[in-house]
């Protein structure tokens, strides 16, 4: 096992090379410089900053030097955040995203378990079919029409909750039920159609052929075998979350990294851009990682080398 | 001997798109407490749906016990609320299935597959519990069970895991076990070893064994009574001697002639012609008329009763009744011909 996770962060570690390669130079061909926006500096100042940033170097030169430092773990200094580094950037932000991001995905899943193990038990039936109408809703609706009727009705119309910012934990319900409903609606879905499939099982007969009542049946026997092929959708779904964020935490005022990332891009601050891209990535293989450990937990014809403990 | 099960009359019906399939028709059995019957017969002439029924384990949804009586040690079973049937599932009645490769939880050990039962029906603690199935294991004949009760299915082979199916069987000294064709999906080899170790294990405990296959060797293996079933009804039940030896309805005789036989000089392997009735419009009278060679005017409108041979032994076979013309089995009918 040990050697097994040692290989996959080799893996890890090369995966985030290439796409920091990648980005880097997708990142040279965007428009204009850092400093266009700012109008009242003259050429001749700009071609200080560009000089001082190393920026009028031919781009693989760049690149060597970027490479370098970032292989000793220096991210870089922000251009437009007066020279702070990047690291204390995405640091001060991470906490809110983070936050919200797992708060939903944990609301998601478990709530989608839930409602998609409901949907198999009652199979056809109203719950079954209402259950579906509800996730096809929960996908085809982007989560930024459903977080501004959140905010319209729930937080404007009723008063419940705050309508944005990020104070209290009562500020974090709304975004993360936005963010949420797409994880839920996803593995409802794939939760109800794992246990139909799994209750056609022949052991599930011999569970009952053992007095089990249904409940038992269900809990210890179904929903364990059903929830192999549902942690394979969690990565992707982790995914969506980082980029929903993007979206949610604008329209909640979240002070959370999404926010930063995108004003980065749209001025061009190269090294905050680097640093973000490259902390998703960690972030995504990361996930994918710790889903496929997952799965050696949950069903042991995966464990890996030897699978005896 | 003690009466253990008692089938009355019973009917079972699928409900399906295409209209309702009777696939258990009128079915009367008998078994006494330690007895072993064997219910043999064709791919789809009811004897899975049969012993379903005696476990209440046919889907809810879309199939029904639509009469009859399921009497065990006088209690009727189809009455039975759902409750009633957990205490009897396990405890008193338990089941083998048909393919060990799928009939075991993937990601449960074995141990707390066999544990569950015992945790369930005789409220034993978990290290009570832990021990007996390491017992079982060493009684279905698993080596190093101490190790292997921690194991999970797929460390184990074929063979193996039909012994784990029949400790987890045996956990709770059923009075009745059903055998749903346990050794149908195993290698011939093993086959003989699992036969071994059921008839074994039934003298030693004592339990009374459906067995439910379509292979009449193992029927001569393992069985006292034999039930011949076809298109839903039971055709014939005798002693395993009376329906190897005696055999009276015409379907037996095919059964047996086309058993493929060591000595025989034709290479050929013999088949009954035709096939099975469609059960979702049976037929009038007897299910086997349209492939009988012997079919008469009234098997076709009337279904024959259960003529009495001996005590024991039972056909029903228009051919039997006083009336009609007296005919002999064809030669590759005859087992004890063959030597």
């Amino acid at each position: 096992m040990g050697k097994y996770v040692l290989k996959r962060i080799g893996y890890m570690l090369l995966t985030l090379f290439i796409i920091a390669s990648v980005t880097f130079f997708l990142m040279k061909l965007l428009p204009g410089s850092p400093f266009n926006n700012e109008d009242r500096l003259s050429d001749t100042q700009k071609e200080i900053l560009l000089d001082k940033y190393g920026l009028n170097e031919p781009v693989p030169v760049q690149y060597v030097k970027y490479m370098t430092a970032l292989a000793q773990g220096d991210l870089g200094i922000s251009f437009q955040f007066d020279g702070r580094p990047v690291s204390t950037l995405i640091g001060e932000r991470i906490g809110a995203s983070a936050f919200l991001g797992m708060q939903s995905l944990i609301l998601g899943t478990v709530l989608g378990l839930i409602l998609g193990t409901i949907a198999a038990i009652r199979h056809n039936s109203w719950v079954d079919y209402s259950a579906t109408v509800a996730s096809v809703l929960g996908l085809s609706i982007p989560s930024f029409v459903f977080a501004s009727l959140l905010q319209y009705y729930v937080g404007v119309k009723l008063q419940w909750l705050p309508v944005a910012f990020w104070t209290t934990w009562e500020h974090t319900i709304l975004p993360s039920i936005a963010l949420s409903l797409v994880v839920i609606a996803t593995t409802s879905r794939f939760m109800r159609t794992e246990i139909l499939e799994v209750l056609g099982q022949d052991y599930i007969i011999t569970a009952r052929s053992k007095g089990l009542s249904n409940a038992r049946v269900i809990v210890t026997h179904a929903i364990r075998n059903a929830m192999i092929p549902v942690i394979t959708i969690l990565g992707p779904l982790a995914v969506n979350l980082i980029t929903g964020t993007l979206v949610i935490e604008r329209i909640f005022s979240v002070p959370g990294l999404g926010q930063q990332f995108v004003s980065s891009i749209a001025t061009n601050d190269y090294p905050v851009i680097m640093g973000t891209t490259l902390f998703y990535s960690t972030l995504f293989i990361g996930v994918i990682l710790l889903v496929d450990i997952l799965y050696g937990i949950i069903d042991p014809r995966i464990r890996i080398s030897g699978g005896k403990e | 001997m003690e009466k253990l099960l008692e089938l009355k009359n019973v009917h079972v019906s699928f409900n399906t798109y295409g209209g309702e399939v009777k696939a258990v028709r009128g079915v009367n059995l008998q078994l006494d407490k330690g007895e072993s019957l064997a219910i043999v017969g064709e791919s789809g002439s009811g004897k899975s749906v049969t012993s379903k029924a005696v476990m209440r384990l046919l889907p809810a949804k879309t199939s029904k016990i639509k009469e009859g009586q399921i009497l065990f040690e006088g209690k009727d079973l189809v009455k039975a609320s759902n409750r009633e049937m957990e205490k009897i599932r396990g405890a008193e009645i338990s089941m083998i299935f048909q393919d060990p490769m799928t009939s075991l939880n993937p990601t449960m050990t074995v141990g707390k597959q066999i544990m569950e039962g015992l945790r369930k029906h005789q409220n034993m603690s978990k290290g009570e519990a832990k021990e007996r199935a390491i017992n079982l294991l060493k009684l279905v004949g698993i080596p190093n069970p101490e190790v292997r009760v921690q194991e999970y299915p797929h460390q184990f082979s074929g063979g193996m895991r039909q012994r784990v199916v029949i400790a987890i069987a045996l956990a709770c000294n059923p009075k009745l076990l059903i055998a749903d064709e346990p050794t149908t999906a195993l290698d011939v080899t093993i086959q003989a070893q699992i036969l071994d170790l059921m008839r074994d294990l039934q003298e030693k405990t004592g339990t009374a064994i459906i067995l439910i296959t379509h292979d009449l060797g193992v029927v001569a293996n393992l069985a006292q009574r034999v039930a011949v079933m076809y298109g839903g009804t039971i055709v014939e039940t005798g002693t395993v001697d009376e329906i190897f030896y005696k055999p009276k309805h015409p379907y037996t005789w095919g059964l047996l002639a086309s058993m493929p036989k060591l000595h025989a000089e034709s290479k050929e392997l013999l088949a009954i012609p035709g096939t099975p009735p469609d059960l979702l419009n049976p037929p009038k009278g007897c299910p086997f008329a349209a492939r009988c060679p012997y079919a008469m005017e009234v098997c076709v409108e009337h279904m024959p009763e259960a003529y009495d041979v001996s005590t024991s032994h039972k056909a029903a076979c228009w051919l039997l009744d006083e009336r009609a013309p007296k005919v002999e089995p064809p030669e590759e009918a005859l087992v004890g011909g063959a030597r």
